[in-house]
Parts: structure tokens; sequence; C-alpha cells
């Protein structure tokens, strides 16, 4: 679905990515852990196409697309779907204009006819109940005055929402207390299809004890420095990071 | 005395007789008075500190025509112009060029006792009334352009809200402009809301033939004691139309008032929104938005006064400018001395499109109590990257996702509106506005242009 080779990439002419290989197979989880500043999140806003990372070297091709020809909501629309680590508060746009927008630009791009109005609001309900969001917070502008705990909720019920074949969660689970964690976790268990992949970004195990991956790589100064099963995860747990840095 | 300012001080020299013909005596006896005022003041000009973003020569250089009395027009459709605002369940008067086109109905009794009508029909039967209230309000003013008008204007509209009346449906008055000669024009509305009263007006401002026009408003309005007022203007005339309005809200003890000036299209706009808390526990709300392109112009100036203690203001303006087209929010909140426990709130923020948009904001905030909570902020600035990403993220297109921003933040403002008709319809305009859809008066699907 997604293969990543030697992928090297810049922000402001200070190179993050030093090269890195990766392939997610349909129907697989992968972890991405790492200390902070090892270029993680680079990685993610490269995938989804955030214009002020350079791409410098490597390829990145999706489904058999060159990904990084792909505009941002083209990627969006092919089934990409990046979970933001920081969830943007847009004052004045609400979150059924913002959804309704979305999904109709989805169903566009595959020839369906827009939902009629009915038809999105029953969708937008079943999809609250899935990630147990509070019903007043779809009535409210998009993230404005969500608490952190309920702007990652709302994350995961747009992904509930455009139902992507690749999603990538960027720190979903940072900021979260034990209650929201389990919530986030479940929406993203229950999203899954067999066909569908998930990266998962995080520092901690502990969101992995939900969401439970097939791969966990270690992401260190730009570079994937180990790859393994999910028992790798426990190992970061227990080690800390270090021992990946002294083998370095 | 400037030689622009000379010519508009003759116009009223030789047109006094026809200026005052039809008005009450009090509302003449202002006159004179008023245009010594003008002559000392004259137009405003740069130098004049709350003019200081905003030109007035282009317009007021031009050669217009006046009239001082309603002119003969087969514009009959009038009654039925209902500024397309749909399900919008309104009293509705109709002006065209500052007059009654009609005869009738020239003053009409509304449920619960409101009068609404002509100023110069009521001015025998509410003589206590006017003679209490009118121009009581614009006294002191620095602006030549007020005195101008108490000078020159030869009618208006005039609505008498008795103590308790509460109107459920708001009061809609429909300003057409539509000569085939480029006119000026100037009208005077006087708005008496007593005590316990309740009332919502929308003023909604148009253009239906391409000439030149150049329109001077004056609008004094009274809340009395523990009254509720709303005054919401929709503003679409053309690129060669100017309009200037004034509008003086002057409020008794534990009234509640709110403005909200909405600029979606004209060439020149300056608004003046002056709040006056007279009455303690008074409750003051001034909104603006303006969407303005090409070489428009919009400027508003909103002065509000704590005359007395524990009072609350708020004020919230906003503007989109795109091409070369500029704009200006000029802010003032004075707190007088005695004005202890006073709240002041000011904010404006404008987003520019291009880089030859221009903005000047100027908040000014003079304080001489010292118990008060007040603040104030202003931005100028782009559209914000990491939101237009997020939408984009979602599969919305960049267009469409500067879009429902931009439509975002004017919403903010349109919120505001609490007659949900009109919102939802301001709503629409401004969709269509910022779709480059708007042109001239696409807003009227009824008989206009």
């Amino acid at each position: 679905m997604l293969v990543i080779k030697n992928l090297k990439a810049a922000i402001e002419g200070k190179v993050i990515l030093k090269g890195i290989s990766l392939e997610v197979k349909a129907g697989e989880i992968h972890a991405l852990m790492g200390p902070n500043g090892s270029g993680k999140s680079t990685l993610a806003a490269v995938l989804a196409g955030r214009e002020f990372v350079q791409v410098l070297e490597g390829t990145v091709t999706y489904n058999g697309r060159n990904l990084l020809e792909m505009a941002a909501e083209e990627r969006s629309r092919e089934g990409i779907f990046l979970g933001f680590q920081y969830p943007i508060e847009i004052p004045g746009v609400s979150m059924v204009n913002f959804m309704k927008t979305a999904v109709n630009e989805h169903r566009k791009h595959r020839g369906l006819e827009p939902l009629s109005a009915s038809d999105f609001l029953k969708l937008m309900r079943e999809k609250k109940e899935l990630v147990e969001i509070d019903s007043k917070l779809a009535n409210r502008s998009v993230n404005e005055g969500f608490s952190g705990g309920e702007k990652k909720k709302n994350e995961i019920f747009q992904m509930a929402m455009l139902e992507p074949k690749l999603a990538i969660l960027d720190e979903t689970d940072s900021g979260l207390d034990i209650d929201a964690l389990r919530i986030v976790a479940n929406g993203v268990n229950r999203l899954k299809r067999p066909d569908t992949s998930v990266i998962v970004i995080t520092h901690y195990q502990r969101l992995l004890d939900y969401i439970i991956p097939d791969v966990v790589h270690v992401l260190y100064d730009g570079r994937i420095v180990k790859t393994a099963g999910k028992e790798l995860a426990l190992e970061l747990e227990e080690k800390g990071y270090d021992w990946i840095k002294r083998e370095e | 005395m400037d030689n622009r300012s000379e010519r508009y001080y003759n116009l009223y020299r030789e047109n006094i007789k026809r200026i005052s013909r039809n008005s009450s005596p009090y509302i003449n006896s202002f006159r004179e008075v008023a245009i010594g005022e003008f002559s000392r003041l004259g137009l405003p000009t740069k130098t004049n500190e709350t003019y200081r973003y905003t030109n007035l020569d282009t317009f007021f250089s031009h050669d217009y025509k006046s009239y001082f009395m309603p002119v003969e027009s087969d514009f009959i459709k009038a009654e039925e112009f209902r500024c397309d605002v749909t399900d919008l369940d309104a009293h509705g008067i109709v002006l065209l060029n500052g007059f009654y086109p009609t005869i009738r109905d020239k003053l009409r009794q509304l449920p619960e006792g409101i009068w609404i009508g002509s100023l110069n029909e009521a001015a025998r039967k509410f003589r206590n009334k006017i003679e209490k209230h009118y121009g009581r309000y614009v006294n002191g003013n620095s602006d030549g352009l007020v005195h101008l008008n108490t000078a020159m204007a030869s009618d208006g509209v005039f609505i008498y809200v008795p103590e308790g009346a509460v109107l459920k449906k708001p009061v809609q008055i429909i300003n057409l402009v539509e000569s085939g000669e480029d006119i000026f024009n100037q009208h005077r509305n006087l708005i008496i809301v007593e005590k316990n009263a309740e009332i919502t007006l929308i003023i909604c401002d148009h253009t239906l033939s391409p000439q030149k026009f150049l329109t001077n408003g004056v609008t004094e309005i009274y809340v009395g004691e523990n009254a509720h007022f709303d005054i919401i203007r929709v503003q679409n005339e053309h690129n060669n139309a100017a309009k200037i309005t004034h509008t003086f809200i002057h409020q008794e003890r534990n009234s509640n008032a709110s403005s909200n000036n909405i600029t979606l299209h004209g060439g020149l706009v300056r608004n003046s929104t002056h709040h006056f808390l007279g009455g303690e526990g008074a409750e003051s709300h001034s909104y603006g938005l303006f969407l303005a392109d090409k070489w428009q112009h919009v400027d508003n100036f909103v002065n509000v006064d704590h005359a007395v203690p524990h009072c609350t203001s708020n004020q919230l303006f906003k503007g989109v400018l795109d091409d070369m087209a500029t704009g200006a929010f000029n802010g003032r909140i004075y707190v007088h001395k005695d004005a202890q426990g006073t709240v002041a709130y000011q904010q404006n923020n404008n987003i520019l499109l291009t880089d030859d948009a221009k903005m000047g904001t100027k908040p000014q905030l003079e304080i001489y109590a010292d118990d008060v909570k007040c603040s104030h902020g202003a931005t100028v600035g782009q559209l914000d990257d990491n939101a237009l990403f997020y939408l984009q993220s979602r599969g919305i297109s960049k267009r469409e996702a500067r879009l429902m921003l931009m439509f975002g933040f004017a919403h903010e403002v349109i919120q505001n509106i609490g007659v949900e008709a009109l919102r939802e319809r301001l709503d629409n305009l401004v969709m269509q506005r910022l779709k480059g859809e708007l042109s001239r008066c696409a807003s009227c699907m009824v008989k206009c242009g």
C-alpha cells in the first residue's frame, strides 16, 4: 500500500529525515516510536502533503502512485488520513459544515452524488456514537474551545466520517487521560477493516496496549534504527531510548 | 472654508426655502446654527483624526443634483421590494432617494401603539416627542457632515415605540437610490424607544441605477430605561456610490442596544456609530463586517461614551479586503471620570487577500476612571496556513478551504444578528460575495437591475 524508499527531507534548510525506507502492506498496523526530534512528525507531514517540508531525495509510492506529486486534498480523497498532533481551531466554521464539505468532496472523487441533508446527519450520528463524542461538540466551530481530549476524539471522529485506507495518527495519545485514551483506541480498532492500514506515531507503549501493532519501528535522528514485532515496544518501555542511542 | 465646503454652504443658502418648506418650525430652528457649525468645521479632511484613512475628495468634488422634496417617479414597484430576504416577516418602509415615494401610509400605526412614518408627517402629532429628542444626541459633534445634515435634510423616518411596547416583527427600512441623474441625498431619522419597550430595526441600502450617488444620513436613537433596541444595517451599493452614515444611540439605565453594520458592497462607505451610555447598567454592542474589493473603501468609526458607572460595551469589527481595496477602523472608548465599574471591550480583525489591499486600524482608549475593565485588540493578516492545511488534509480543495475560512471569519460577526431569517440570508450573501458572484444588487430578485 505504502512504500517509502530512502526518503530525505528538510525544513527550512535543516535536514530532518536522513534516508527512511518503510513498507506498509494492506491490513497492517505499524507503530513508529522514537525520542523527541527524531523526525516522526516530519515524516507524517511529508505523507500528508505539508508544503513547508522539502523532499530532497527518495520516493513515496501509495497504491502504485507517486504520492509526492499529489496535492494534500487529493491524498485525502485517495484514502490517506492524518490525525493531527495539534488539531487546529477554526472559529466560525461549524463541524457540520466542515464534515459535510469533506464527505461530499470524497464522494465526488468516487463519482457519487452528494449526501442528502438527512442522510448526512444520520451518518454523523452513527459516527459520533462510534467514537463516543459529545453531541454538542458537533454543533460547535471546528475544535474551538475543545479540551485536549475532545480535540483528539474529534480527530478520530473525522477519521470515522472519511473511512481512510491508510490512517496516520500523529501522537494521538499524547495528553490523554486513560479514559480518553481507551475511547480513542477503541475508535481506531472499530474502524479498522482487514484491508486498511494504520501508522501509529507515539512516544509511549501504553497506546499499543490497545492498538496492537504488527510491526514496531524506532526512529532516531532521521533514520529507522530498529524494526521488530510488537515486543519491541515493551522493551523500549522498559529500557527507554538510551540503549538505542548507544547502539548507534 | 475651502471651495468644496463653500459649494455645499451655497447650496444651502440657495435652497433654504425649499429645504424647510415641509418641515416643522422646531426642526427648521436648528438649520441656521447647524450651517454656521458646518461653515466653521467644513467637510472633513484627512487632517481630521477620525477621517485619517478616508479621503472624501473624489466624491465631494463631483457635481450632484440635490432634491429637497420627493420627485415624481414611476418607481411604483418599490412596495414589492423586500431585499429578497426570504421569510423575513417585517413591517416595511420603502424610501426612494430618502423620501417616501407614495403619499399613502406616510404615517401609520403598528400594533402596541407603535408609529412609523415620515418625520415631517409626524411633526404635528408627535410634536412633544420630537421637541424632546430631535437634535439632542448629535449635539456637540465635531463632524461637519453631521451639521450639514441637520441644516439640509428635509425628511426621513420617524419611529415611536411607547413605554412597554414590544414589537415582535422587525421594522425594515429599504433605502433605494435610483435616478437618471447623479444625486446627493441627505435624510434624517429619529427613533424613540421608550422605557421597557423593544424593537428591532433593519436598514437595507441599495442602488438601483448606475449613476453616481452620494448619501449623507443621520439617525438619532433614544433608548429609554430597560428598553431593548437592535439596529442592523445591510449595505449593498455599487462602486459609484458613496454612503456616509452617522448613527447616534443614546441609552438610559439598564437598556440594551446593539448595532450591526454589514457592508457587502459600495464605492466608499463610512459608518460612524456613537453609543452614549448615559444610565447605569446600560449595555451596548457594536458589530461590523465589511467585504471590499477593487477600489472600494470602507471606514468604520465607533465611539463609545461611558458617561456613568457600571455600563458594559463591546465592539467587534471584521474586514476582508481583496484587490487594492482599502479599509479603516477607528474605535474609541471614552470612560468618564466617575464611570467606575465600566467594562469595555474592543476587537478589530482584518484579512488582506492581496499585497495591494490596505487597512488602517486605530484603537483609542481614553480612561479617566480607575476601576474599569477594558481591553482592545487589532490584527491585520492573511488566512491562517495551518487552518488551510487542516481543511485540505480532509479532502477539501484549496479554493474551497479559503472560502470556508473567510466565511467563518465573517460569520463570527453575522452570528450576532438576532433575526434568524436575516442571518441566514446574510450568510448566503456573504458566501456569494466571497465567491465573487454578488454583482451590483444581485441580492435583489425583485425588479432590481
